[in-house]
């Protein structure tokens, strides 16, 4: 067995592990499913009302991946701006301290106020939690790619654009890779976030509702619901990167979040 | 050459002047700091000067009216790119090749990059990645990338330095052999007198810092030169000699 797989194979059992703890916890100590219940009632519920709740899994998916793509647009824009000036740079920096600083709770009410509840905040607040540590990642790959490989191609004549295209821009790749792993599962936080406080549609909402109605196994299952598609989401974009960046990560990752 | 204001200012070049003819190979050996890479950046254009003129091929060094290769002591490869990638980067940036890049770069140029892998040893590494060669080898892409888009005037920074003995001898022959076949102009900066003496046809000594050229003797054994030659007695007398002036010159 290679190490890849026994470390596949303890992740499985850690999972399952962890789940078997719970299902006995419950069961010996006897909470009631008002409180804690049991995984496999979640389970159950989550494939009776899977009918119903399908189309919230796919308005939650809708919003957090629009508004993540919106936020890498974003990000990246502002990273290159940033992180080739070193004026912008040092200019900027205040600014996009403060507004990553602001908890994002505090901004969908105003989002609401502007746009109405619905999908459009909760789109907004994924895009603007996501944000901050894309810019963040694309300047510091920039802002830290070594003189010697811009000197290669400043001795030929390069631009400044071809130079930011064939140096700082894959030397930054590792960087905004890391980068998105994180924002994907910040936009999570993000949309769930504005469909529970103003939205009749997505897994917040159903979760929200399902709480005031003491449905907790529900609950519990839009929780699981979330986790997977985080962790989905996230695979997807591990995989991307290995494929983009290998030269980068032969065995070792950077990340700054 | 100034570097810096005020107190920290540091007078890296004394007021000199060099004059290199077409197809000269010329080295540049001094103790160190006494600013020889200076010297090849002013020429590059990476820095400008704080006082005076650079001239290549009769205009000012920024106007870029000659194409320039160089080589540092590093090696420098982009590690996202494969050795054929790297090496065919000037092809990409330089006129007139780049204006044929897209179409050329899975045909003519692939080839010319083959042709120029196969001239130093390293056939059958096109498709390999950066840290998959050794020093060595390394250093051989990096003169092919110094050498890819033909260029009039090339400039080697202790491309050797970081060698161990038999390989450097073995790139000084290639080296040698790449110049004699396609004759650039060439300014190599070294703390090696054999590797000055061996390869070059002109050698400038410099004084320590603030440098100016202190000695610029021509080099009068013919090439091809073997490389067993630097032990005769002739070149050890030439190498000697200028050893002592070096001596010299740092004891001041």
């Amino acid at each position: 067995m290679t190490d890849s797989q026994r470390i596949r194979l303890l992740s499985t059992s850690l999972i399952i592990g962890f789940f078997l703890m719970w299902e006995l916890l419950c069961i010996i100590l006897n909470v009631s499913d008002l409180v804690l219940p049991r995984p496999s009632e979640i389970l159950v519920t989550m494939w009776t009302r899977f009918p119903v709740l399908w189309p919230h899994i796919l308005q939650t998916l809708y919003s957090t991946l629009f508004g993540f793509s919106l936020g890498v647009m974003i990000g990246v824009t502002l990273g290159v701006i940033v992180g080739t000036s070193k004026i912008a740079y040092a200019v900027a920096y205040p600014l996009l301290v403060g507004f990553s600083s602001i908890p994002k709770v505090a901004v969908v009410p105003i989002f609401v106020l502007w746009f109405g509840s619905g999908t459009t905040p909760a789109v907004l607040t994924a895009m603007v939690i996501c944000v901050f540590p894309i810019v963040v990642n694309i300047a510091t790959g920039l802002a830290t790619t070594e003189p010697e490989l811009e000197d290669v191609l400043k001795t030929l004549g390069a631009s400044k654009t071809e130079i930011l295209w064939n140096v700082g821009l894959p030397r930054a790749m590792p960087y905004f890779f890391a980068s998105l792993k994180v924002a994907i599962t910040l936009s999570f936080v993000g949309a769930v976030l504005s469909e529970t406080v103003a939205s009749n549609m997505g897994i917040g909402n159903v979760m929200m509702t399902a709480s005031s109605n003491f449905q907790v196994s529900l609950v519990f299952a839009g929780l699981i619901i979330l986790a997977l598609m985080g962790v989905a989401l996230y695979a997807v974009f591990s995989m991307l990167e290995r494929r983009v960046t290998g030269w980068a990560t032969r065995g070792n990752d950077i990340a700054i979040t | 050459m100034v570097f810096g204001t005020g107190d920290t200012a540091v007078t890296a070049l004394s007021p000199t002047s060099i004059r290199m003819d077409r197809g000269d190979f010329l080295a540049l050996v001094g103790p160190s700091g006494c600013g020889k890479s200076t010297i090849l950046k002013l020429v590059s254009n990476l820095i400008q000067p704080s006082s005076g003129l650079v001239l290549v091929g009769g205009k000012e060094a920024r106007a870029k009216e000659l194409r320039i290769g160089m080589a540092f002591q590093n090696p420098t490869m982009l590690p996202w790119l494969t050795i054929e990638r790297n090496i065919m980067m000037p092809l990409k940036i330089v006129s007139p090749f780049k204006q044929t890049y897209r179409k050329d770069k899975t045909g003519a140029f692939r080839d010319r990059v083959h042709a120029l892998l196969k001239q130093v040893g390293l056939q059958g590494f096109a498709n390999h990645y950066p840290w998959q060669l050794s020093g060595g080898m390394l250093q051989r892409s990096n003169l092919c990338r110094a050498l890819i888009h033909e260029p009039d005037l090339l400039l080697l920074d202790e491309p050797f330095g970081a060698l161990d003995q038999f390989t450097r001898e073995e790139l000084w022959q290639i080296m040698q052999d790449l110049y004699l076949d396609r004759k650039p102009t060439v300014l190599l900066v070294t703390h090696d007198l054999r590797e000055a003496g061996y390869l070059a046809n002109r050698i400038c000594v410099m004084s320590a810092r603030p440098g100016r050229i202190i000695s610029d003797e021509p080099v009068t054994i013919p090439q091809p030169r073997e490389i067993g030659m630097i032990y005769s007695p002739e070149f050890v007398e030439m190498t000697q000699g200028l050893r002592e002036l070096i001596a010299q010159v740092r004891s001041t």
